[in-house]
């Protein structure tokens, strides 16, 4: 983990981290969705290519002892707290090697190992686990004496915010003064319909006062905005700060579902042409360049080894076992010598 | 041990065995915390969990917001981080401002996730009519716990089982629905000092009977102990099983019970329509149709909200009489 959240600028290392966190999403989500529509892969895919800066910029600052909730569009979350591509491609295909051996798939996919407390195919429904998670992370602080809390970041959208589950647990958060970070993906749409269709705020950030914390607004688009953002958050969660929402604007390059999507004229090819002038990579690559962090070559080595991975992960998930039909039962609870 | 086994002597009411099983859960595990509405300050709006505060303090006994949701999302969250939640859900009627948090996510976190989750989760609610509160403080709404895969549904009424039952719970890796019944609260019992359980998925046969089996559970093990007496009276000798586990729940029991008296009536509170005593009837047919002498009965509350005036609750509420005339029915001597 890359701790710079003290300092002002980003350190070479954490620029560096940055870009590995969003090539990586990019590229995996990029072949998760051909592998969808080629009929591959079961199941449907919400991609989280556009949101890339938002996973990045957070998770720099996280520890696998720090955990986090998703949501449906969850894969990059998951990415980006270090998911290893074998098992999460073995995953969308719903075999026993995948982080779930196949119970869960896309929309559950998890790593609790790592404190990824799993996509979640209910919207809202993360804030109130990392509000249990944060929790514990309070009272295990007490209990063995420590100062410093693991801290809980629920990662949802603006969909979800008008959601009582999001409600209560930002409620619930702040009387408790709870190591939470809220994270709002504002990515313009709930499923289809655009934000101003769904409420009547433009900034969510605005939220936030009625429940007594910070509400910070923040460039979803540039890794850098959102490292700094979530990092003053993030380091007032985990020293008794309690909690803050902040307000990641981005935008969904792909459709709800998959790459193609289901040819819906919501949007307009202008307004997905405008944000991705603002490409989140492409803007943090010509930073780097600009800075001298990276040369493009260097630039091109990440991408060529990410591809890499990803030709041998989809190659270790198409040539894994499936789950035994024989293990359907399983884990329905957890076995007990009594039952 | 079973209620039979216990130990003659101390006598508590079901309300303070409740308080004394939550508290001897907290005593004996320092990750263990309870969290709900009013159960701190007020000892809840039962009285069920007064002293707690005192004895274990606010970051151990936590009144929350009126957040249904947020109280089960705190517990699988907190559950799958390594505490041990109890929480308390005030009226089990209010289980639908959180059935999202219950059925999707405490239900299924660890399936979903291939078995790499544990939610040693115990949620203690207030179930059952009686008191006039009307329809969205008096039900029975313990079905919809027992159709979801995941969760283990127990439903003590005696003051021994809450106290073993809530204690069971606690020590579970498994999210365990404690349904309690508000009709029992003052009821005494025989219970041990000492912490004790139940077996899981275990009936309790409550009375042994030889011509006429009647599975009743949760407050209706009282009306169907009494039925048995009316029909004692009449020359019929009835058995009665608590099944007190509705999730797993305990066939071979009810399936012995009824391959020797060749009849059964299933009993319960909530609404009859798609109620356990449907399961239950199901696997009686199932599995022991060829013992049956008659078709299985059912007595249960009819296909309507609660109502409010007593007139009417009482009408609505099954009863020892209601069951008794059943049971004849079924026996061919009504």
């Amino acid at each position: 983990m890359a701790n710079s959240s003290q300092a002002m600028e980003p350190s070479e290392e954490v620029l560096k981290d940055l870009h590995f966190r969003m090539v990586r999403i990019r590229h995996f989500e990029e072949e998760a969705g051909k592998l969808m529509e080629q009929g591959k892969s079961p199941g449907a895919l919400h991609l989280y290519i556009g949101e890339e800066a938002v996973a990045s910029g957070v998770m720099v600052h996280l520890s696998d002892q720090d955990q986090i909730t998703s949501t449906h569009r969850g894969h990059g979350h998951l990415v980006a707290k270090g998911g290893e591509f074998k098992k999460m491609y073995a995953e969308l295909y719903g075999r026993e090697t995948g982080y779930n051996k196949g119970r869960g798939g896309s929309m559950h996919i998890s790593n609790v190992d790592a404190g990824m407390l799993g996509a979640n195919g209910i919207v809202a429904a993360g804030p109130p686990i990392a509000v249990g998670a944060a929790f514990s992370n309070k009272y295990l602080a007490r209990i063995e004496g420590r100062d410093s809390m693991n801290v809980a970041v629920p990662f949802f959208g603006d969909g979800a915010t008008n959601e009582g589950a999001f409600h209560e647990a930002a409620n619930m958060a702040a009387i408790w003064k709870l190591p939470v970070v809220f994270i709002c993906e504002n990515n313009g749409f709930g499923e289809f319909t655009r934000q101003e269709d769904h409420q009547a705020i433009s900034d969510i950030a605005d939220r936030a006062a009625g429940y007594g914390m910070p509400g910070v607004i923040c460039d979803g688009m540039d890794a850098v905005a959102v490292w700094e953002a979530a990092g003053e958050a993030i380091e007032r969660a985990r020293s008794g700060g309690g909690p803050t929402l902040v307000e990641c604007k981005t935008y969904r390059y792909v459709d709800h579902v998959g790459l193609r999507g289901i040819g819906l004229n919501y949007r307009t090819d202008e307004e997905l042409e405008e944000w991705k002038k603002r490409d989140p990579i492409e803007q943090h690559e010509k930073r780097l360049v600009e800075m001298g962090v990276m040369t493009e070559d260097e630039i091109q080595a990440v991408h060529d080894a990410v591809m890499a991975d990803i030709t041998e992960s989809i190659e270790f998930a198409e040539n894994s076992p499936l789950p035994d039909p024989a293990d359907l039962l399983n884990d329905v609870y957890t076995p007990t010598a009594a039952s | 041990m079973t209620a039979a086994e216990a130990p003659a002597g101390r006598q508590l009411v079901y309300t303070l065995a409740i308080t004394e099983g939550v508290r001897q859960a907290l005593q004996e595990e320092p990750l263990a915390f309870m969290a709900g509405e009013d159960v701190a300050g007020a000892g809840s709006v039962f009285g069920i969990y007064r002293g707690l505060l005192d004895e274990f303090g606010p970051d151990r006994v936590i009144d929350t917001p009126i957040s249904e949701s947020g109280i089960i999302g705190l517990a699988v969250g907190a559950g799958a981080t390594g505490l041990k939640p109890i929480v308390d859900i005030m009226f089990m009627d209010f289980i639908g401002e959180c059935m999202d948090e219950i059925v999707n996510q405490l239900a299924k976190m660890r399936y979903m996730f291939g078995g790499k989750a544990t939610l040693p989760v115990t949620v203690l609610t207030m179930s059952g009519a009686g008191m006039n509160l009307a329809a969205q403080h008096s039900q029975s709404l313990e079905a919809w716990l027992c159709h979801t895969p995941g969760l283990k549904v127990v439903m003590p009424a005696t003051a021994y089982d809450v106290k073993g039952a809530i204690i069971t719970a606690a020590r579970e890796p498994n999210p365990v629905f404690v349904v309690m019944c508000k009709g029992l609260m003052a009821l005494p019992g025989e219970v041990p000092e000492e912490p004790y359980t139940l077996p899981i998925g275990k009936a309790v046969v409550r009375r042994e009977g030889d011509s006429l089996t009647i599975v009743a559970h949760g407050r209706m093990i009282h009306e169907a102990t009494k039925a048995a007496d009316i029909l004692e009276g009449e020359g019929v000798s009835a058995e009665v099983i608590d099944p007190l586990w509705l999730q797993p729940l305990d066939t071979e029991t009810i399936i012995n019970s009824v391959s020797k008296t060749h009849n059964a009536l299933v009993v319960h509170e909530a609404v009859r329509f798609g109620g356990v005593g449907a399961e239950i009837a199901a696997q009686i047919a199932e599995l022991a149709f060829d013992y049956l002498d008659a078709p299985v009965g059912r007595v249960a509350a009819p296909f309507s909200p609660v109502p409010f005036s007593p007139v009417l609750e009482q009408t609505y509420v099954p009863n020892a009489e209601r069951i008794a005339a059943e049971a004849r029915q079924i026996l061919g001597t009504g």
